[in-house]
């Protein structure tokens, strides 16, 4: 058998494929011990000094995916997939180690090449890598999502996930007054962390009333039946939440912060079905932070310089994890929010395929039907917690919308609602919501939704913000896309960094190539 | 007399505004949405110091008295982001330093401002720049504006002066009093006009353009205006008259937000060799400056690679090493990112302005290569004077349409 697929991943010329991961969370580290099983030459790479990825902030296990299908070897168990790939002769292990750029081949049938920054990023050491690998697989995961809301850069406004670090990663309390709200099953685990570390949560919000969150999870119920083994899970976190008098209130959402200085108060508010804010039904509690987190958002930098194709949002995958840029693989979160188990059996396939295994083979026949399950589980999760298209009514025009450019609701309505100045880009350039440090990894998606709002025919799309009508997304030659995932500098790289010619340390002759 | 733009980047919102103003009822079209090409890929130079006497120069000097009092004018002004900031080019070398001062000396004899800083001046106008300086000239004239802002302004006041906008149009073709000369009855289809069947109505009957076809129909006009950078070699043939416009790559990168640390717009004296330089090669000469935001922007490179969009790291590293050379001490800065555009190059370096020979009712105004932004204003000042038969404010005849170099060795043929 290993015999049979090292072959598949050999060049003609006897090399093996040369495979590059780019994430190590856990789809990337199961796409390079699937990779490596297929007898491919593997380079794991993140941007962290360890494997891991942010998989203990994802889905609480009681949402995840059934894993009972298990490839052989415990692969799926994350501290032996880490070893193993680790320790393997094929692999090596790149920590610190940022992506900065993917260069599509002058030969368009080839993998992009992958331009590297390695070194602790606040060090003074980082060096160019470039990476020329057969195939590339790409599971950068994803990051908190939160919508703009007043008071929200106000300190001690926390994202769930900053929370729920410190809590857990750093023992630290955010606060000892603490309001969750949102939307997603993440609230449940947050809540949990703090309650765990000695935090009084007052309450916790899911935005969506429970019409929504039922009938998201129970359609298609066969294949819920998967879930009935997670239910003690989630027992677990309503029955601590209950200890504690916790109360869970759906369709309903935090609307404001208030504060001098920090938070010290926030402003409740039913919500309608589709998030719009109920006038009379507000409630101000004191509180000395909140924890807010509207789902995730999926890291689209490098598919998109990959030129891998989007879908509703994430990366256009068949079903053998292949994107539409030839020689890219993607796994996790980056195709679709469904927690690790999902995630794992996505980057097993992909890694597998990616070294040039065959995705019909027997070997990963549960893996497929692992990720199928994941896939499902996606929908249901985003038809149980869709960001409603009311969330602009509990905006006012002071809300600051961009916090790196403190770019208020008002200046960017006006940018938006003016035929002259509406155009994505030129919206962008005007305001510079979207131009700060995070690169509009924060307000992005937000700033797309409110701009699109102009036209007055706007239909929900997929994830409920409203599609953008004003510039049809047609590829023009030469006529960039303003999509807020074009990042062609990935990563910041200081000047000194990027004049410097690509490193090549000599135990890595051969790795490297010029940049042209 | 109606009037269709087409493109609203910036030389197609300063050419509907002029128009506009004039009385004319002009339309404005753009396959995307307004200033989302070329104009949002540049930095918004507005310089008199990179052109040596001739044509261009006089262009640059009539656009440069004419944006303080268009701005004047503006109500929304302050998008523009108006920075008569000057210029200073510094040379490195011995050579360098012999070809910049005959260049300054070239420009003062021809009205321009250009003033020899010592090495005591230079240190204090830029302290942080490099000593390793030969030569520095002053240009208080350069000045710097949001290219984006800048077109928008212009746009809205079109607007406001009655000129309507389409965005999502694409222009197909042309309507002539024969018809369609590609064959299409309705104007809906015949994407691929014959540009040989344009030429034998138009030539044998003085057929006129009437009006053009889009993507959203038809639109009447009597007039039809290429203000569509490097796609306007696309837009003209669509339109049967083809010229010789293509797209030349130049890329910039953009630092993360400094206390001011870089005061003037800084060149190195090679950028005025990388201009004017025919060569597909990579061009690559320092432009630093800072803006508003805080940023610094480095430029520019100059490819040509068609319409390949590929930000190339090859590309990004040379442009760090080259301003690393002229700014030493920004080595720890971080690029927060980078853009990349295409600039509308015709052979011999001159903006194409006035009446397509060939069709009448075609007009040009495009081929300003990497100078669009700055030029905007007189380029459009100079339509309106020839399309309403005023006194012109310069010659027009060096940005005449039926020079060779504009329509090129096929389109001389299909002329003659």
């Amino acid at each position: 058998m290993t015999r049979n697929t090292d072959a598949r991943a050999r060049h003609t010329g006897g090399r093996p494929r040369h495979v590059v991961v780019v994430g190590a969370g856990p789809a990337g580290l199961a796409a390079a011990a699937a990779a490596l099983r297929a007898g491919a030459r593997v380079t794991l790479l993140d941007a962290s000094d360890r494997p891991g990825g942010q998989y203990h902030r994802m889905l609480p296990a009681a949402y995840e995916a059934e894993d009972n299908g298990r490839l052989h070897h415990g692969w799926d168990d994350f501290e032996r997939l880490r070893t193993h790939v680790q320790s393997h002769p094929r692999a090596e292990w790149w920590p610190d180690s940022a992506v900065w750029a993917l260069e599509r081949p002058d030969d368009t049938t080839s993998a992009p090449h992958v331009h590297v920054l390695r070194g602790p990023a606040d060090g003074t050491e980082r060096y160019r890598s470039v990476l020329t690998p057969d195939a590339l697989v790409l599971a950068t995961g994803a990051h908190d999502r939160v919508l703009p809301f007043p008071g929200w850069q106000l300190p001690g406004v926390f994202t769930a996930g900053a929370a729920q670090a410190l809590a857990k990663g750093e023992r630290v309390v955010v606060g000892d007054e603490v309001v969750v709200a949102g939307s997603g099953p993440f609230l449940l685990p947050v809540a949990a962390s703090l309650l765990e570390a000695g935090s009084d949560v007052l309450e916790v919000l899911e935005a969506n009333p429970a019409s929504t969150v039922l009938r998201g999870w129970s359609r298609r119920p066969w294949e819920l039946a998967a879930q009935s083994g997670k239910a003690a899970e989630l027992a677990e976190y309503t029955g601590l939440l209950a200890r504690h008098r916790v109360p869970y209130r759906l369709g309903r959402a935090v609307i404001e912060a208030r504060g001098d200085g920090r938070v010290e108060e926030v402003v409740t508010a039913r919500l309608t079905a589709d998030w719009t804010p109920v006038p009379g039904t507000e409630r101000t509690v004191p509180v000395d932070a909140l924890c807010v987190t509207h789902g995730f958002s999926p890291q689209l930098e490098l598919p998109v310089a990959a030129g891998c194709a989007l879908s509703e949002g994430f990366v256009q995958v068949d079903d053998a994890q292949r994107t539409t840029a030839p020689g890219v693989y993607a796994a996790g979160e980056i195709t679709g929010i469904a927690g690790a188990p999902a995630a794992r059996a996505e980057g097993l396939l992909a890694g597998w395929t990616a070294a040039g295994g065959d995705p019909s083979d027997r070997t990963v026949r549960d893996v497929v039907r692992r990720r199928d399950r994941g896939r499902a589980f996606a929908a249901r999760l985003a038809a149980a917690h869709p960001i409603g298209t009311g969330w602009p009514g509990w905006l006012r025009p002071d809300t600051l919308i961009c916090r790196c450019e403190e770019t208020d609701y008002r200046t960017l309505r006006a940018a938006a609602e003016d035929p002259a100045t509406g155009a994505p880009r030129a919206v962008k350039l005007g305001t510079r919501a979207g131009l700060g440090p995070c690169q509009a990894r924060m307000c992005g998606p937000a700033v797309a939704d409110l701009c699109a709002r102009r036209a007055p025919d706007s239909a929900p799309a997929h994830d409920g913000l409203a599609p953008d009508r004003s510039v049809p997304e047609r590829a023009v030659p030469g006529l960039a896309s303003a999509s807020h995932h074009r990042r062609p500098v990935a990563q910041p790289i200081r000047l000194g960094e990027l004049a410097a010619s690509p490193g090549r340390p000599p135990e890595e002759e051969g790795e490297h190539t010029d940049e042209r | 007399m109606r009037v269709v733009v087409v493109g609203a980047g910036i030389v197609g919102a300063a050419c509907a505004r002029e128009l506009a103003r004039a009385g004319l009822a002009v339309t404005v079209l753009d396959r995307g949405g307004p200033a989302a090409g070329t104009t949002a890929h540049g930095e918004g130079n507005i310089l008199v110091s990179d052109k040596g006497p001739g044509p261009e120069l006089e262009l640059a000097k009539l656009s440069r008295s004419l944006w303080p009092e268009i701005l004047d004018g503006l109500p929304n002004a302050g998008g523009v982001e108006w920075d008569p900031k000057g210029g200073i080019v510094v040379a490195t070398t011995p050579e360098g330093a012999r070809e910049l001062e005959k260049f300054a000396e070239s420009q003062r004899a021809a009205g321009v401002t250009a003033e020899a800083l010592d090495a005591a001046s230079l240190a204090a106008a830029e302290p942080h720049l490099t000593r390793e300086v030969t030569a520095a000239v002053h240009y208080p004239d350069d000045a710097q504006v949001q290219p984006s802002g800048a077109a928008t302004a212009l746009l809205s006041d079109a607007l406001r002066h009655g000129a309507d906008l389409r965005t999502g149009c694409e222009l197909i073709g042309v309507r002539t009093h024969d018809g369609y000369p590609d064959g299409s009855r309705d104007g809906a289809s015949g994407e691929r006009g014959g540009a040989s069947s344009v030429w034998s109505v138009s030539r044998a009957d003085g057929n006129r353009l009437t009006g053009v076809r889009t993507s959203q129909g038809v639109i009447d006009a009597d007039l039809v205006v290429n203000a569509a950078g490097p796609w306007s070699g696309e837009v003209a043939a669509r339109l049967g008259a083809p010229i010789d416009v293509r797209p030349r790559r130049g890329e910039v990168l953009v630092t993360a937000p400094l206390p001011p640390t870089v005061f003037h717009k800084v060149y190195d004296a090679d950028y005025v060799g990388a201009v004017g330089s025919g060569s597909q090669d990579l061009q690559a000469s320092t432009v630093i400056e800072s803006t508003g935001a805080g940023t610094i922007l480095i430029g520019s490179s100059r490819r040509q690679v068609g319409f390949d969009d590929r930000i190339r790291p090859f590309v990004l590293a040379e442009l760090a090493r080259k301003a690393l050379r002229l700014y030493p001490s920004l080595a720890g800065v971080q690029v927060m990112r980078a853009y990349g555009g295409f600039r509308p190059y015709v052979p011999d370096h001159l903006p194409v302005i006035g009446p397509d020979p060939r069709l009448p009712g075609l007009w040009h105004a495009t081929g300003h290569e990497g100078a669009g932004i700055g030029l905007s204003v007189g380029t459009a000042r100079l339509l309106r004077e020839l399309v309403t038969g005023a006194v012109p404010s310069l010659d027009p005849e060096p940005f005449r349409a039926g020079r060779p170099a504009v329509l090129g060795a096929d389109a001389c043929e299909g002329a003659a």
